[in-house]
């Protein structure tokens, strides 16, 4: 795809949220930021597991760090400063990827997946047994979104309305990041250690700290979509940090397309729609996810921008 | 004190026993087919709520439902082994990680479609329902029971393995797959007996837990694979004996953690999990066997 027509789909997707924003009701409000929450978890996700070819099942963990992170402060410290909280959650949650991830990039492969469980399970006990803390089984809940204060004058989030400005602001910085991440040297040592780490280490680059640094990004954007999702849903529990949780961008990746800039977003709609429309006809959406899945590892692995993209250069050709 | 001490590694050691024969399968299938099957709780699962509809709809012994339940698996278990799971081997470990977590989520909801999601209450099996007294405290017959069968099974895959021409054969496709077909083993009709001998101990696992814990979930699955894979990777993977000592290891350190450190329930059992793997990725108990 050329530049010019990258730049041309950017901004009409940019319209679109924009007008989705301005002019639709509640309920398609709410289903878009939640397609912008789980893209910027599922793309910050695809650092590590299309770029740089490990797969996490630790990263519900936190996913839930960012959202325990921004309650906390907003309970403790000051409710009227939600964006101090969210920077919080996004803090706590690199600090923690840190430290998980200076332990877990020591191993690749199936050893690298079987450490993120442990870890992110360990993390899911705590917040399930540190009651005091953390409301143990019920999580915390009533979490309001106060007015972001810039000095003279405030800006209310309360409404759906007003916060879904916040969340397309998070997703639209986000998107920016990551492609520029990819664009960069460090993106590019991040594709060479998926498919030859040997090579890359003889070029004289230190893979393991390559490894971690992609870990604590990653871990940086899955703590960012946790804060956002608190201050969406207002409450969390800890079965966000649960392993299976940590399925969610491994699916929604895979459907979009792996080693893709636009895969996650486009998986992410997919999937929130999908689950919305099945819920409405059957409780049973995860057989239907479950069957998806295998579709999509059987047949389709290139997800939907993989194929679609694939399809689009033999065309011109 | 004495009396609670012996009562608690009793109740450890009946639940690693049920531990033992799902991180059986799990590990005698990464041993050969170099797959972690995350759809291994879903066999034990299945395992349990067959025998139970056996019991209870077609009136038949508890016995012959442990022995039916588990070969309706075994179909199961072949049919995902032969239509699915071959067309990963080859692919990428996401791929196949990922294949096995969908049929998580298939058999799961399938289950929760055909039983419902409630839970349900389970019979006592006649001749081994009462309980006996052990230092002092009533300590159930059935859990005795199972505390002989884990042994028993983990004896009978030993000399299985290491005595029998099939065992010589599975373990020569999983030390060198390509030499074995050189020699004329088929291979691809191993890994599927494999696979599907790994379902039907997991399977069988499910149908002798249907007594011991009382209430059918669909969650029991989920609970009892992560047990597993601690297991197997504390026991190294791949290994049969120190799959069984990590079984007996996990089962009282869960036992002991719940009676004494309630505060560290699960974080107790993924910490060791965490330090075994970076400290001896090849398993605590590893170098007993191959």
């Amino acid at each position: 795809m050329s530049r010019y027509s990258k730049y041309v789909i950017a901004a009409a997707v940019l319209a679109i949220l924009l007008g989705i924003g301005l002019f639709s009701s509640r309920f398609i409000l709410y289903l878009t930021m939640r397609v912008m929450i789980l893209s910027i978890f599922a793309m910050g996700y695809n650092i590590l597991f299309g770029r740089t070819g490990l797969l996490s099942f630790g990263h519900a963990a936190f996913f839930a760090t960012g959202a325990y992170g921004a309650a906390l402060w907003s309970m403790h410290v000051s409710s009227s400063h939600p964006l101090l909280g969210i920077l919080t959650g996004i803090v706590a949650a690199a600090f923690l990827a840190l430290i998980i991830g200076f332990f877990c990039v020591r191993h690749t492969e199936i050893y690298f997946s079987m450490l993120t469980l442990a870890f992110g399970m360990m993390v899911f006990s705590l917040m399930w047994n540190l009651r005091d803390i953390t409301g143990g089984d019920d999580g915390l809940s009533g979490i309001v979104r106060g007015s972001i204060s810039l000095g003279f004058f405030k800006i209310p989030i309360m409404k759906d309305s007003q916060f879904y400005f916040l969340v397309l602001f998070f997703f639209a910085l986000s998107s920016l990041i990551i492609y520029r991440i990819y664009q960069s040297p460090f993106g590019l040592v991040l594709a060479g250690i998926r498919e030859n780490h040997i090579r890359t280490e003889f070029a004289g680059l230190g893979v393991r700290r390559y490894r971690l640094a992609a870990f604590v990004v990653s871990g940086a954007f899955a703590g960012l979509a946790g804060a956002l999702s608190l201050l969406l849903q207002s409450n969390v529990t800890p079965f966000s940090a649960h392993w299976s949780h940590s399925a969610d961008p491994v699916l929604v990746s895979l459907m979009g397309g792996l080693q893709t800039f636009s895969g996650p977003f486009v998986g992410s709609i997919l999937f929130v729609v999908l689950r919305e429309f099945i819920e409405r006809f059957t409780h049973n959406w995860m057989l239907w996810f479950g069957l998806i899945l295998l579709g999509i590892i059987l047949g389709f692995r290139g997800g939907i921008v993989g194929s679609t993209s694939q399809f689009l250069k033999r065309f011109s050709r | 004190m004495l009396e609670s001490l012996v009562h608690v590694s009793l109740t450890g050691i009946s639940a690693g026993m049920f531990i033992w024969l799902v991180a059986s399968g799990l590990t005698l299938i990464f041993g050969v087919l170099r797959v972690l099957n995350f759809a291994h709780g879903s066999f034990y699962m299945l395992g349990a709520y067959l025998c139970y509809t056996c019991l209870r709809y077609m009136g038949v012994d508890f016995w012959l439902g442990v022995i039916i339940g588990p070969l309706i698996v075994c179909v199961v278990g072949y049919a995902m082994e032969r239509y699915l799971l071959r067309q990963v081997y080859d692919l990428e470990l996401p791929y196949q990680l990922l294949l096995t977590f969908a049929m998580v989520l298939i058999f799961d909801e399938l289950v929760k479609m055909i039983w419902g999601a409630g839970s349900i209450g389970s019979p006592t099996v006649p001749g081994l329902s009462g309980s006996i007294q052990i230092a002092g405290r009533n300590f159930p017959v059935y859990n005795i029971f199972i505390m002989v069968v884990g042994p028993l099974v983990a004896i009978g895959l030993w000399a299985f393995l290491e005595k029998s021409w099939w065992g010589r054969l599975i373990r020569a496709a999983a030390a060198d797959r390509e030499m074995a077909a050189a020699i004329g083993v088929r291979v691809p009709a191993l890994y599927t007996a494999v696979f599907v001998f790994g379902a039907w101990l997991s399977a069988v696992g499910g149908a002798l837990a249907v007594p011991y814990v009382g209430l059918l979930t669909t969650g029991m699955g989920e609970a009892v694979i992560i047990n597993a894979f601690v297991v197997v990777v504390i026991g190294g993977l791949g290994s049969l004996q120190g799959a069984f000592l990590g079984a007996l290891f996990i089962g009282l350190l869960n036992s002991f953690g719940t009676r004494y450190i309630p505060a560290l329930d699960m974080f107790l059992t993924f910490i060791l999990m965490g330090v075994v793997l970076l400290w001896r990725p090849q398993g605590f108990f590893a170098g007993v066997d191959r």
